[in-house]
């Protein structure tokens, strides 16, 4: 087995895990946690794809590991809007849940 | 020559290495968290201090050593304040820069 | 390929653990370990440019990120466990996601041979650019609008994050201020990192163009060592009204946008560099960027304004 198969059965058990967490996490800081997880799961995928692409003295594609970068950012600011967004919801309402109120 | 910097090299990381491992059975074994700490950050500098020293061996250019040199500097910085602010929040925040 | 191995089982360890800790704080933490052991895998996959913009980012920043989050949100999340779905829903959540990840181990494990690639492209036109990182190549030139785009995608983040501040407080500085201990560890850290950390910030951006690194790492670098000061007290967040602020905020976007209108001119095209400048143009590019994208990652994780404004 390659390295690039072991991390691909990695990230792909990754992806797996955080879908579960983010259906099943109640709390919203928990799902977002989870979204994070995904992520990982599926830059590595791209890492596997970029490894396996290895070529011209290159250890590793540079396109994907170059998307990856920009992922990585875009998945940062994502994070952050969907925290404070979070953060707004619990100083409005004093509670951090997405259940409607009863 | 080389033959006897590798000695030197697996001498000194491996005696990294057991620190490491000893500072990791520390941090699950003692029953508090300042041992914990005390255990953590003693052994694991000490640890990574000799790692950083066997790879020295192995090093030609000497900037590379002297990065070397400066991670192992900036992760005791680095250990030694978070262990403070850990031990200072265990105590109760007690100190005006840990309200967090 | 036993440190792979152990690696793999290490990371999916942590991600397990991370998922099933009952406190969030801790599952924040098991979160930062994990980035660390990912890093670790993109340099085991040959991609030391994702490996520090991981560790730096996306365990770091994210990391600090949340932290702050479950702090402040503390008691609400461990009351919040009491919602935990039926174990209907547990069963089909299971399900799906097992699915997915027995879909992508089939993909895996189906990739073509030989795989498809770019890099003998790159290496061929990489001369061009001037620059001998393929992967600061790729982001700066081949495929310069992505990361046009992805800058314009902070800015938007930052926007949609400043406009949930309350009406009363809006104009004033994001965050809390923090209260300043000149005998504080912390204190004392930030003073001797800073100037260390910014160095190691302009190293990293610098060498982005021949050895791994570039704006993004440099800039997370620089985020830190910024926020660092305000956790310690030293500085104070900048309110959001300020002038100074708004322009180092679009002044990365705005050069990099207009150079790539002057490609129309100058090249022929969208975004092109004229061979002999190609080098010039990208550090012009490069130096206003790093700085606007390492304020944008700051303020992003200092929040929304939460200090009344001085009028």
């Amino acid at each position: 087995m390659s390295i690039a198969i072991l991390y691909g059965l990695c990230s792909a058990v990754l992806v797996g895990l955080g879908l579960f967490a983010l259906i099943t996490h109640p709390q919203p800081l928990r799902k977002i946690l989870a979204f994070n997880l995904i992520g990982s799961g599926v830059f590595l995928l791209f890492g596997v794809v970029a490894h396996n692409g290895a070529a011209a003295g290159f250890g590793g594609d540079p396109v994907p590991q170059a998307l990856v970068i920009t992922g990585l950012v875009v998945a940062f600011a994502s994070t952050a809007l969907a925290v404070a967004l979070l953060l707004r919801l619990f100083q409005e309402t004093g509670r951090a849940t997405l259940q409607s109120d009863d | 020559m080389s033959l006897a910097l590798d000695a030197l090299t697996f001498l000194a990381v491996a005696a990294g290495g057991f620190f490491f491992l000893a500072g990791t059975v520390g941090l699950l074994r003692f029953p508090d968290t300042l041992s914990r700490l005390h255990a953590l950050t003693k052994a694991d500098n000490l640890g990574l201090g000799l790692i950083v020293l066997g790879l020295l061996f192995q090093m030609e250019d000497p900037f590379a050593a002297l990065k070397l040199v400066a991670v192992w500097l900036l992760t005791l910085l680095a250990g030694g304040a978070v262990t403070q602010l850990i031990a200072h929040a265990a105590l109760g925040g007690r100190s005006a820069g840990v309200t967090t | 390929m036993a440190l792979d191995a152990v690696l793999a089982v290490l990371v999916v360890g942590v991600a397990v653990w991370t998922v099933a800790a009952r406190d969030t704080f801790a599952a924040v933490v098991g979160f930062v370990a994990f980035g660390l052991l990912v890093a670790l895998i993109w340099v085991r996959l040959a991609a030391p440019d994702v490996a520090l913009t991981e560790a730096a980012l996306g365990s770091g920043l994210t990391g600090g990120l949340l932290l702050g989050a479950s702090t402040r949100l503390g008691r609400t999340e461990a009351e919040a466990t009491g919602e935990l779905p039926g174990g209907l829903l547990q069963f089909a959540a299971a399900t799906v996601s097992v699915l997915v990840s027995a879909g992508l181990i089939a993909l895996v494990l189906l990739l073509p041979e030989p795989a498809p690639t770019l890099a003998p492209k790159v290496a061929a036109n990489i001369a061009a650019t001037g620059l001998q990182n393929p992967v600061t190549a790729v982001l700066m030139a081949y495929r310069a609008i992505d990361t046009l785009l992805e800058v314009m995608v902070l800015l938007l983040a930052l926007v949609g994050m400043w406009s949930l501040a309350p009406d009363h407080l809006w104009g004033g500085a994001p965050g809390r201020r923090e209260p300043a201990d000149p005998d504080g560890v912390l204190t004392f850290v930030a003073q001797v990192l800073l100037p260390v950390g910014i160095l190691v910030a302009i190293h990293i951006f610098w060498v982005g163009s021949v050895a791994p690194g570039g704006e993004f790492q440099g800039a997370t670098i620089f985020a830190a060592m910024w926020i660092l000061a305000t956790m310690a007290g030293l500085a104070n967040t900048p309110p959001v009204m300020r002038r100074s602020l708004r322009l180092l905020l679009i002044a990365g976007p705005a050069v990099f946008f207009a150079i790539g209108l002057a490609g129309f001119a100058i090249a022929g095209a969208f975004l092109a560099y004229p061979a002999d400048y190609a080098k010039l143009l990208i550090l012009i590019i490069e130096i206003p960027l790093t700085l606007s994208i390492a304020t944008t990652l700051a303020l992003l994780v200092a929040g929304p304004p939460e200090q009344e404004p001085q009028r």
